[in-house]
């Protein structure tokens, strides 16, 4: 035991990268049974990094070094991975995981580092007023959720009385989220909302999609993530639900989830605060300095679907919250306070968007001390299993507001209360 | 030549049955301890504390716990998991409802709270042992599971069912929240374990624990030598259970700081105490230190050599790190079947001889 403790710490000694250069961890996954979506993410994050640091020699000329620590969706692992780089001098961190946020929302509040993620992790983070570290625009659950309401209303000629919904999810924190959002609409809007949760990881979901196939609701929602959801679909199309009546959260829509299933997922329908497909110009770029040259993330087939296109979505706003914040300190070394300020001043418009490479790939965002939440809008994309595309059918969908601005208000003034935080901002 | 009883007399009953017979031992546990206390602290950073040392000890505890039960009393546990998420939600509930007082006493209570439960799911083992009794804890695995999840009440019906460690303190320093420095957490940590231990060696080693030994190796021998079955087997689940209960209320209140039940307290984590036991040793104190650290330091150390040093990409290190900690296993059961703990008492029977092997 001894040994193993002194080779602990000749092992620790050595680890880390060199400092000075601008440190943005990725804390992926790629084992475990969330490795179908954590591996596409991870390459679009790694890659569009790549990109900058290949074409432009990083940001504001600072390379930028994104060191790769495996979680596998476990919050130890995340625990251990935070640790081991935040020394490093890391500027923000993407842990990719509803439940490791939850848990590092205290610690990157205390070390003053910037927690940022778009679309997952705690949803009233969105309150810049009591969460000072935590950015998660442009768009968070309840977004989603009251989105996915507003367009079954649109489909049903703007009345959900007496329908019934499902709400498919997973039993964690991440699956939990909506549902407080989703029993406020259902008393406003008049629908019954059924509740079945899947246990992590979600092989099994025969006895689930029985209760649907008997419940026969009108519409299913699901908040999955990992083998979950593609389980969910050939479930579905096994006891032939109407795949235009059943949407997915964003983190319930990615080819992997879809592919399985063949020609049963024709028309199955998704919600995404980015767009998604190869069509970008950034791809000219990416190809030319990444792809063709060797420096691909993983092993290169990822990239142009729904999650690469989000990890690059991800890596996309960090730099541009960097590069803002390289303009208000006016030195390119920035340290992490200087990068929260950026990120809370961030104005990310569509003209920018366009010169990136990405125009019409996301709604602007434009960040104050308060709002930390972005402008909540996602477009319903849907699939078409014949030609293997995700083809969008709404145009930009705006939250409910009013539905979900008093619950956020409300947790965030609970977390506040439990923690003794002052409110910023006033 | 320096390992050896010869020389060490002993002139009272005390100084005959003390835990450590041999002076060096004695030395090197004095040695052990004083390092613990009065060095580590010294040195310690966040890494060590947060990835290494603190789920160690943690762990340790745990294992302690199921130690008496499984090694010592013989009864089949795999509810560790469900009796950590015990332990866990009731110091959660209580540091919640009495933000006043002291951090210990909340973690001592959970362990009490945790011995009730474990006693009422241990009320089985009167009727059936084995495969049998091990079934039925892992109802009770899955059982505390969904009832964690179901009931808001637990997790003070927050919209995501996690549940969230304020900052509580123990003699002004705080030791849960994320201002904690990594010192204070370390040593409460270790203090809470230096005390359970050593009150498990004295327990295992008087009436208490010849009492479990008997019944583990014939309960019907043991009935009729006048051991009572009832109160025997009792005890145990409560006293394992206390100590799982305590390891519980700090995995989650000073080591991780934020959990939800199915993740954290799953099987995967009664399965993880259970293995920690047989790789150190059934029916050993020592074993269940050596078991924890072999399956918690293991793995860190695996991942830092092949990403941090040679440079691997994290999936296949991560999966090769599977296949060594999985082969090692494999490889020492058959070298050593019952655990790190035999080889070491074989290490110290050969120490006595050394240099002169007969």
């Amino acid at each position: 035991m001894r040994k193993t403790l002194t080779a602990l710490a000749l092992a620790l000694a050595t680890a880390g990268p060199a400092a000075a250069d601008l440190v943005v961890p990725n804390m992926s996954y790629r084992t475990g049974p969330f490795a179908a979506n954590g591996i596409p993410y991870a390459d679009g994050f790694n890659d569009y990094f790549t990109l900058l640091n290949e074409r432009d020699g990083g940001i504001g000329g600072e390379k930028v070094q994104v060191p790769e620590c495996e979680t596998a969706y476990n919050t130890e692992k995340g625990v251990e991975c935070y640790e081991a780089t935040k020394g490093s001098g890391a500027l923000v961190y993407n842990p990719l995981s509803t439940g490791i946020t939850y848990q590092l929302i205290p610690k990157v509040t205390a070390d003053g580092i910037t927690l940022y993620t778009p679309g997952y992790g705690r949803t009233s983070a969105a309150n810049g007023k009591v969460f000072a570290n935590v950015f998660n625009y442009p768009a968070n659950y309840w977004d989603g959720a009251s989105i996915l309401i507003k367009n079954m209303l649109d489909q049903e000629g703007g009345s959900l009385e007496g329908k019934k919904i499902a709400l498919v999810y997973h039993n964690s924190a991440y699956g939990k989220e909506p549902i407080p959002t989703l029993q406020a609409s259902a008393k406003k809007h008049g629908y019954e909302l059924i509740e079945i949760p899947v246990d992590s990881p979600g092989q099994e979901q025969k006895s689930q999609w029985l209760q649907v196939r008997r419940d026969k609701p009108d519409y299913v929602i699901m908040y999955g993530w990992g083998v979950m959801n593609a389980v969910a679909i050939q479930e579905a199309v096994n006891i032939k639900y109407p795949m235009d009546h059943f949407y997915g959260i964003w983190w319930s829509g990615s080819e992997n989830d879809v592919l399985p299933a063949g020609d049963g997922a024709n028309g199955y329908k998704m919600i995404s605060f980015h767009g998604t497909g190869a069509d970008y110009p950034v791809y000219d770029d990416l190809k030319k300095y990444v792809y063709d040259a060797g420096k691909a993330a993983g092993d290169g087939t990822n990239a142009g679907n729904v999650l690469y296109s989000r990890g690059m979505y991800a890596a996309m706003v960090i730099a541009e919250a960097i590069r803002k914040a390289q303009e208000l300190a006016g030195t390119p070394a920035v340290n992490a306070a200087q990068v929260r300020d950026g990120f809370e001043a961030l104005d990310l418009t569509e003209a920018r968007l366009a010169e990136l490479g990405l125009p019409g790939f996301a709604q602007p965002i434009t960040a104050t001390c308060a709002d930390h939440g972005g402008p909540g809008t996602a477009m319903i994309f849907q699939w078409d299993a014949a030609a293997k595309k995700w083809n969008a059918v709404s145009d930009w969908l705006a939250a409910d507001h009013e539905l979900i601005d008093p619950l956020i208000a409300g947790d965030s003034a609970a977390f506040a209360a439990e923690n003794g935080i002052a409110e910023r901002c006033n | 030549m320096f390992y050896r009883e010869a020389g060490d007399f002993k002139t009272t009953y005390r100084g005959d049955s003390q835990t450590f017979p041999i002076r060096f031992d004695r030395w090197r546990y004095y040695a052990v301890v004083a390092v613990a206390f009065g060095v580590v602290p010294f040195l310690i950073n966040d890494y060590w504390a947060n990835a290494v040392l603190v789920p160690f000890l943690i762990y340790a505890i745990a294992a302690i716990g199921l130690n008496i039960l499984t090694g010592y009393c013989g009864q089949v546990s795999l509810g560790t998991g469900g009796f950590m998420a015990v332990g866990a939600y009731a110091v959660y509930k209580l540091m919640t409802a009495f933000p006043e007082v002291s951090i210990l006493i909340h973690v001592l209570l959970a362990g009490g709270i945790t011995a009730g439960v474990g006693v009422l799911f241990g009320l089985p083992s009167l009727r059936i042992k084995g495969f049998y009794l091990a079934v039925a804890t892992l109802a009770a695995q899955f059982f505390l599971v969904w009832l964690f999840n179901k009931v808001p009440w637990f997790y003070n019906y927050s919209a995501s069912g996690q549940i969230s460690a304020p900052e509580r303190t123990f003699l002004g320093h705080a030791v849960t929240g994320a201002a904690t420095t990594a010192a204070s957490k370390y040593l409460f940590c270790l203090a809470i374990l230096f005390v359970l231990a050593w009150l498990a060696r004295n327990l295992t080693r008087g009436t208490a624990g010849r009492k479990w030994m008997a019944i583990r190796d014939m309960d019907i021998a043991a009935e009729i030598i006048g051991v009572n079955p009832l109160t025997t087997k009792l005890s145990a689940f409560a006293i394992s259970s206390f100590y799982i209960g305590v390891a519980g209320a700090l995995f989650f209140a000073v080591y991780l700081g934020a959990v939800e039940v199915g993740e954290a307290f799953g099987i995967n984590k009664s399965f993880l105490i259970l293995f920690m036991i047989i790789i150190g040793g059934l029916g050993s104190i020592f074993g269940s230190f050596a078991g924890a650290a072999f399956l918690v330091l293991l793995p860190v150390l695996l991942k830092n050599v092949l990403v941090g040093r040679l440079g691997w990409a994290t999936d296949l290190a991560a999966h090769v790190e599977l296949m060594i900690v999985g082969a090692l296993i494999v490889t020492f059961l058959i070298a050593e079947p019952h655990g790190m703990a035999q080889l070491w008492r074989l290490a110290k029977e050969k120490l006595r001889l050394w240099p002169f092997p007969h």
